[in-house]
């Protein structure tokens, strides 16, 4: 990159010659601002830059933590995981993959559920983990997105999701698609208590989870500047021969075309939910 | 353009040494004449009809895929005319179009009145260009939602035919909400009071398919395809090669008896022999004889009995381990 730097005198290069901020360390780089913050700061915002409010992604664990009244989360269907039912092999065994990651993320599947409280009321709580696989929906995801509607109705209690997903789980082929239609069933069945269901989309929501249960929310909810959509752009891009604007498919341009209800700040998440709830069902 | 046998110009490699003796048949039958002729006939029509079955019991994933996609493989308005007795095609979603790649109306099965929709393809550029190679915009699924909501309105069942290769992925459908249009496709199958039953004529490409085929019976026919992600693009993420499309439909599993053995179709039905491309007359006398036997099944019950199954039918698909405690 040397002969960049070179091509017009005074013109200031701002990645590369800068600073490189330790990983791991105190401190990281805002991918958006490029602003070097103390992470501690970061941790006290709910992972959101406290200069240009960029929000980093973060956990399923954490994302309930952050919604729930203290330890008032249970977790349910904890040792539900995936099969391999396609005996399915790329570069590796899709069972050997699973393992792998299992491992690695510390969690068994993209989705962690369970019930909890939020301003004292029961709720049907689930938020995917982005890490485990792109946060892709297999049998084992489908299976416990069902469940989770499946307390709802039985607790007659909202269910909330926080969805961030790729999509479909290749490697389970056709079944994968088949839970599009299963949750879509599980969330039949508890439309019919009259409690709101509220889908939040992360960044980032797409494919047969953005084409499924995170669209089709009674109230939808979005984080600022969340990529949803149902072709990723890459595909687009690949499909129309052109490059995409950058805010294409993001929770604002979502807004501007009808298809959210509303973009809420990370902080203010769980007072919105209450508030939601409030009116719908209080 | 509707569909005729006998325009089927294309073929594909493995279908080759049939049809030379195909040719050298009917070079004979018109020109020959005389006992031996006659029996030099009845030879080749032997040998035709042996080489024909050893050809289609051993098709490749990968040799279906090519078929559910062949050029001259019927579409769903070529099959309509022989499926059914009566059709008045209806247009637009009230909202935004009307969207060539769906189509859909009211039509007559066997005394039956009934809706019908399905994907549609288009045969030549100028053709598929009008109906975007199959591939729908929002507006597409959203006239179909508006003509189940019609069916369920004057309490008429409610038929699809799949035949894509996915939603259309691009900016203008992206505007317009295609998850959106999907996902409340999805939503309106699962609680409408109607029988519904779908049948897989070509290709089953992921949820553009699926927002058109929740229903109480999903039939395939022999040689169509239904698969979460096409070949190539499977191939092109999991190898960044999409050329090994081929290595990638065995491992997807998208063929009729793949998707009969994990429960996901409920049956198989046949084409005409060689493929429905062969013959799409004979072949609509085979949708047409199961989707009624299908209607009427699904038709003596209660609406609110079909509803419960069919989310139960749903509720049954997958695999997963649950390890217990």
């Amino acid at each position: 990159m040397a002969w960049f730097t070179k091509v017009a005198p005074g013109l200031k290069v701002r990645a590369e010659t800068r600073v490189k901020v330790p990983e791991g360390g105190l401190w990281q780089r805002c991918p958006d601002c490029s602003e070097i913050i103390y992470n501690e700061e970061i941790e006290k915002n709910c992972q959101v830059c406290p200069r240009c409010l960029h929000h980093f992604r973060i956990g399923a664990r954490q994302r309930i933590e952050m919604t729930c009244d203290p330890s008032s989360f249970v977790e349910h269907d904890a040792d539900l995981t995936a099969a391999d039912p396609l005996d399915f092999r790329d570069s590796k065994r899709y069972r050997d993959r699973i393992r792998g990651v299992r491992r690695s993320v510390g969690e068994n599947e993209a989705i962690v559920c369970g019930m909890g409280r939020l301003g004292g009321r029961p709720i049907s709580i689930g938020a995917f983990e982005f890490g485990f696989l792109g946060g892709s929906m297999g049998s084992a995801v489908g299976e416990k997105v069902a469940r989770l509607f499946d307390r709802a109705t039985e607790h007659r209690c909202p269910a909330i999701i926080f969805c961030a997903s790729g999509g479909a789980r290749m490697q389970e082929g056709v079944l994968s698609l088949m839970q599009m239609a299963k949750t879509t069933g599980a969330l039949a069945q508890f439309r019919r208590v009259r409690q709101p269901y509220l889908p939040v989309l992360t960044d980032p929501t797409t494919g047969g989870v953005a084409a499924s249960f995170a669209m089709q929310g009674d109230v939808c909810l979005a984080e600022p500047k969340a990529l949803v959509g149902f072709a990723g752009p890459r595909v687009i891009e690949q499909t129309i021969r052109q490059t995409l604007p950058p805010d294409f498919q993001r929770s604002e341009f979502l807004v501007e075309h009808g298809m959210v209800d509303l973009i809420v700040a990370r902080p203010q998440i769980p007072e919105t939910l209450g508030k939601l709830i409030d009116l719908l069902a209080g | 353009m509707l569909h005729n046998p006998t325009m089927a110009t294309y073929f594909l490699p493995f279908e080759k040494p049939l049809v030379e003796l195909e040719r050298k048949l009917q070079e004979l039958k018109e020109f020959g004449t005389g006992n031996r002729v006659q029996d030099e006939i009845k030879r080749l029509e032997r040998r035709a009809l042996r080489l024909r079955e050893e050809i289609f019991r051993g098709l490749t994933r990968w040799q279906i895929v090519q078929l559910a996609r062949h050029p001259s493989r019927p579409f769903t308005l070529d099959y309509v005319p022989h499926v059914f007795d009566e059709f008045v095609e209806l247009h637009g979603d009230r909202r935004f179009a009307d969207d060539a790649s769906i189509v859909g109306g009211l039509a007559r099965l066997g005394g039956r009145p009934l809706v019908v929709i399905g994907h549609q393809k288009g045969r030549g550029t100028k053709d598929n260009i009008h109906r975007n190679f199959g591939s729908p915009r929002p507006e597409g699924y959203r006239k179909a939602k508006r003509l189940m909501r019609l069916a369920e309105r004057f309490e008429r069942p409610v038929v699809t035919f799949v035949d894509t290769q996915g939603a259309y992925p691009g900016v203008g459908a992206e505007e317009r909400g295609q998850a959106e249009a999907i996902a409340a496709n999805l939503q309106a199958m699962m609680e409408l009071r109607v029988p519904i039953v779908t049948a897989i004529i070509g290709e089953g490409g992921s949820g553009g398919a699926l927002a058109i085929a929740v229903a109480d019976r999903v039939m395939m026919l022999e040689f169509s395809i239904y698969s979460v992600i096409t070949p190539e693009g499977c191939a092109s993420i999991l190898w960044r090669d999409s050329g090994r499309a081929e290595q990638a439909a065995d491992a997807l599993r998208l063929t009729a008896p793949d998707l009969f053995g994990l429960g996901v179709v409920d049956e198989i039905v046949r084409e005409a022999p060689g493929g429905a491309q062969r013959d799409s007359v004979l072949t609509a006398g085979h949708l047409r004889e199961a989707l009624i036997r299908h209607v009427d099944e699904l038709g003596a019950l209660e609406p609110e009995e079909r509803v419960n199954r069919r989310i139960a039918k749903y509720r049954r698909l997958g695999v997963f381990h649950e390890e217990q405690r």
